[in-house]
């Protein structure tokens, strides 16, 4: 998808004024912030769990070569296939290559970020195939050709009554007289049409939620049981991967689990968390006849080598954007590209460029709250920091806040000159602020003056002047 | 043997403390520093306010300009290293000094261990009168129904929660209320509140909505910042809640009006 990251002040004003979208983003930080908060406090081990998670990624990011040969070995040793693909092009081509191999024509696919990210049913509808986001949060935003808003609940911007005007857009077997406005209604005819999809399809494509070494297995986190049908009834699984999504073992899978329902809806553990190993073998009742990953590195070798490493630590769970004031106020689409909210504003740059993605990082308060829920503690506010850095080393020197900053530092580290400044500062800050506040001419002071008062200094001047009175008077 | 925090102030006699009084407090609310000042003293320290502070160097370093925050650190490290503690009045600016100071410094051989060593003996006001110099309960009464906001990096990055709380129940005739999602940030994050003016007032407008349905008459905080914040939101929109720095208020300073005048 073609990023519209530059265009954040304006995606976030328009936003703004979206009443469905407000809608929606109110009741979604209500339930989200709430589920979440619940099942950590139930669980007195979170804290320990939350160490041990990120333990688990750190090691296996600094063994990732031996960790991603091992799996690529026990991969083929149950009778799959492993595709390395250094750029999401090559990842495209690898699965169009595979879905006419296996002369497929329609591909059901189940919720996958990394597809997203490498706009891959837009390649594959241009290919000629027929392509079915089975998710429902997925399938909204198919129907609706519009990009996710969140990266658990893609749907999440949508109000009921957006989703049954859709339904009723694009599914013209539906009778007028047929009642759709309950969220049962809404799953069930959903399920209705995608069940033919289900059983037409010849290739599905599931991402992974992890990947295990020691088994060869990929594992899906998933909450409609549309996953285990996509990977399960077609001739062809196809799992699309980035490299960093492979854990050791097992039981490191079972330890970051314990960690991820809770932090992306508060659940102990999703509906289904399904194991896949291999293409269907003998013995079992069904499966897939072939089993492929295609592992992409898309960028993630980068990562890996920079200050932004910590990142690839990220269980995509959603929380940091549940607990986003920015996130919330604005939506996920205000963001421009695949990734939204905190990881957002650390994955976009580094993987779109900072320049194409300069306001992202900025748009913080930096509040600290993504942080502080994070599962695997990203530190996500420090790293927003880093591409400000590089922003500002990449930033014209005349641009105007680069001008003023360095200004103002040059008067900070001249405590004499910045008092004296400060001093007629305030008497003029004084001396215009009548009862109406500031005038919204001063620089600066219209994005303050347009939505708040501005707070006149009090009288008596700075408090640096009034303390010097104060001893020279000996008080 | 390691001894507690609060039995390392009871040895130093008569602790010098050093007052960062922040830009804010400087430039528009002398009183939260005078306010400060005499919640230090009164607990028994002897407050000093060297001459050679600016600021903490938060909004260069927030702003990707590394270099200017390192300048501005080395300032302030060098005008506050002598004293036995730094006390400011911001989570905000103390979080910069006592969190960020040692890794933007980190590389440095001179000034790293100075970093480390001004980090770990400077606190924001509030927890360093409840933890650090044991103070459970102050001489005032004042009649208020209060909202009080955990400003955020008081909160994450210092674990400023309960301590105003508790000093602020022991104010005769102050009943504390609480904001519904109260660990939510209120939208000022310094220049973000001009630069994303649009969406920090977003922000800041359901934070006054959730403080203003607690019926609270009064909301306060520790982080000036904020505060002002908040304050220009509850003014534009006519709202009438008196808001102030939590010192001004644990100091019993009711002689200057509120953040933003009226009520």
């Amino acid at each position: 998808m073609k990023p519209n990251t530059l265009a954040f002040k304006a995606n976030a004003s328009r936003a703004l004024q979206d009443a469905d979208l407000q809608h929606s983003m109110g009741r979604m930080r209500t339930h989200y912030v709430g589920s979440i908060t619940n099942a950590r406090a139930k669980l007195p081990e979170f804290e320990a769990l939350r160490d041990a998670a990120r333990d688990i990624k750190n090691h296996t990011l600094s063994h990732l070569d031996l960790y991603l040969e091992e799996l690529e070995r026990k991969v083929t040793e149950a009778g799959g296939h492993v595709h390395w693909a250094s750029t999401p092009a090559e990842a495209r081509n690898l699965i169009e290559a595979i879905c006419r191999h296996a002369n497929a024509r329609t591909i059901t696919k189940g919720k996958s970020m990394i597809s997203e990210e490498i706009a891959l049913n837009a390649h594959l509808e241009k290919a000629g195939f027929k392509v079915v986001e089975t998710d429902l949060g997925e399938y909204l935003i198919q129907i609706r050709n519009e990009p996710p808003s969140h990266i658990i609940g893609p749907a999440v911007h949508l109000t009921r009554g957006q989703i049954e005007a859709d339904f009723r857009r694009v599914h013209k077997h539906l009778p007028e007289s047929r009642n759709i406005t309950e969220p049962t209604a809404l799953v069930d005819e959903a399920r209705n049409v995608l069940r033919e999809q289900f059983i037409a399809a010849d290739v599905g494509i599931t991402g992974a939620n992890f990947l295990i070494a020691e088994t060869g297995t990929s594992v899906i986190v998933t909450n409609e049981g549309n996953g285990d049908l996509t990977q399960i009834l077609p001739r062809v699984h196809i799992v699309l991967a980035t490299i960093e999504k492979v854990v050791p073992t097992l039981e490191d899978v079972s330890t970051i689990l314990r960690v991820l329902a809770r932090s992306a809806t508060g659940q102990e553990i999703s509906n289904y968390t399904t194991f896949s190993t291999g293409p269907k073998r003998a013995s079992d009742p069904d499966g897939p006849a072939a089993y492929h990953i295609v592992l992409l590195d898309g960028g993630r070798t980068e990562i890996l080598a920079s200050e932004f490493r910590e990142a690839l630590n990220c269980i995509r769970c959603g929380a940091c954007m549940d607990h986003c004031p920015v996130y919330h106020a604005v939506g996920g689409h205000a963001y421009g590209w695949v990734y939204p909210g905190p990881i957002g504003a650390v994955m976009t740059p580094a993987l779109i460029g900072i320049g194409q993605a300069r306001h992202l990082p900025h748009a913080s308060s930096f509040c600290g709250r993504c942080e502080e829920v994070c599962p695997m503690r990203i530190p996500l506010p420090k790293m927003m920091r880093y591409w400000r850095e590089h922003d500002y080393a990449l930033a014209k020197r005349g641009e105007l806040p680069q001008r003023a900053l360095r200004y103002w530092a040059w008067l900070a580290r001249r405590p004499g000159v910045y008092h004296r400044a400060f001093a007629t500062g305030n008497r003029l800050l004084r001396l215009v602020s009548g009862a109406k506040g500031l005038p919204k001419s001063l620089p600066f002071a219209g994005g303050w003056t347009k939505h708040r008062d501005f707070p006149a200094p009090e009288p008596g001047g700075t408090f640096q002047t009034q303390w010097a009175k104060r001893q020279g008077r000996g008080a | 043997m390691s001894i507690s925090e609060a039995e390392a102030a009871q040895r130093i006699e008569r602790p010098r403390v050093g007052l960062f009084v922040t830009c804010l407090v400087d430039l528009f609310r002398p009183s939260v520093g005078f306010a400060a000042v005499k919640l230090l003293e009164d607990a028994g320290c002897l407050v000093e306010v060297p001459a050679a502070q600016t600021c903490c160097g938060q909004p260069a370093y927030n702003s990707g300009a590394r270099g200017e925050a390192i300048g501005l650190a080395r300032q302030t490290i060098a005008a506050f290293e002598g004293f036995d503690y730094i006390v400011v009045p911001s989570g905000s600016c103390g979080g910069m000094i006592k969190r960020h100071y040692p890794k933007l410094l980190e590389a440095d051989a001179a000034w790293g261990p100075r970093a480390k060593a001004i980090a770990a003996k400077t606190y924001e006001l509030v927890s360093f009168l409840a933890d650090v110099l044991g103070v459970a309960k102050v001489e005032v009464a004042w009649t208020a129904k209060a909202a009080y906001h955990d400003a955020c990096s008081g909160l994450r990055e210092l674990g400023v929660r309960e301590q105003p709380r508790k000093l602020l129940g022991s104010i005769a005739g102050m009943e504390i209320v609480e904001v519904a999602d109260r660990d939510a940030c209120c939208g000022f994050g310094g220049t973000f509140s001009v630069k994303y003016s649009d969406v920090s007032n977003a922000i800041v407008e359901d934070k006054t909505k959730r403080i203003a349905d607690t019926g609270c008459n009064m909301l306060l905080a520790g982080d000036l910042g904020c505060l002002m914040n908040m304050a220009g939101k509850l003014s534009r929109d006519g709202r009438a809640i008196e808001v102030r720095h939590v010192a001004e208020v644990l100091a019993g300073q009711r002689d200057n009006p509120p953040i933003g005048g009226k009520p």
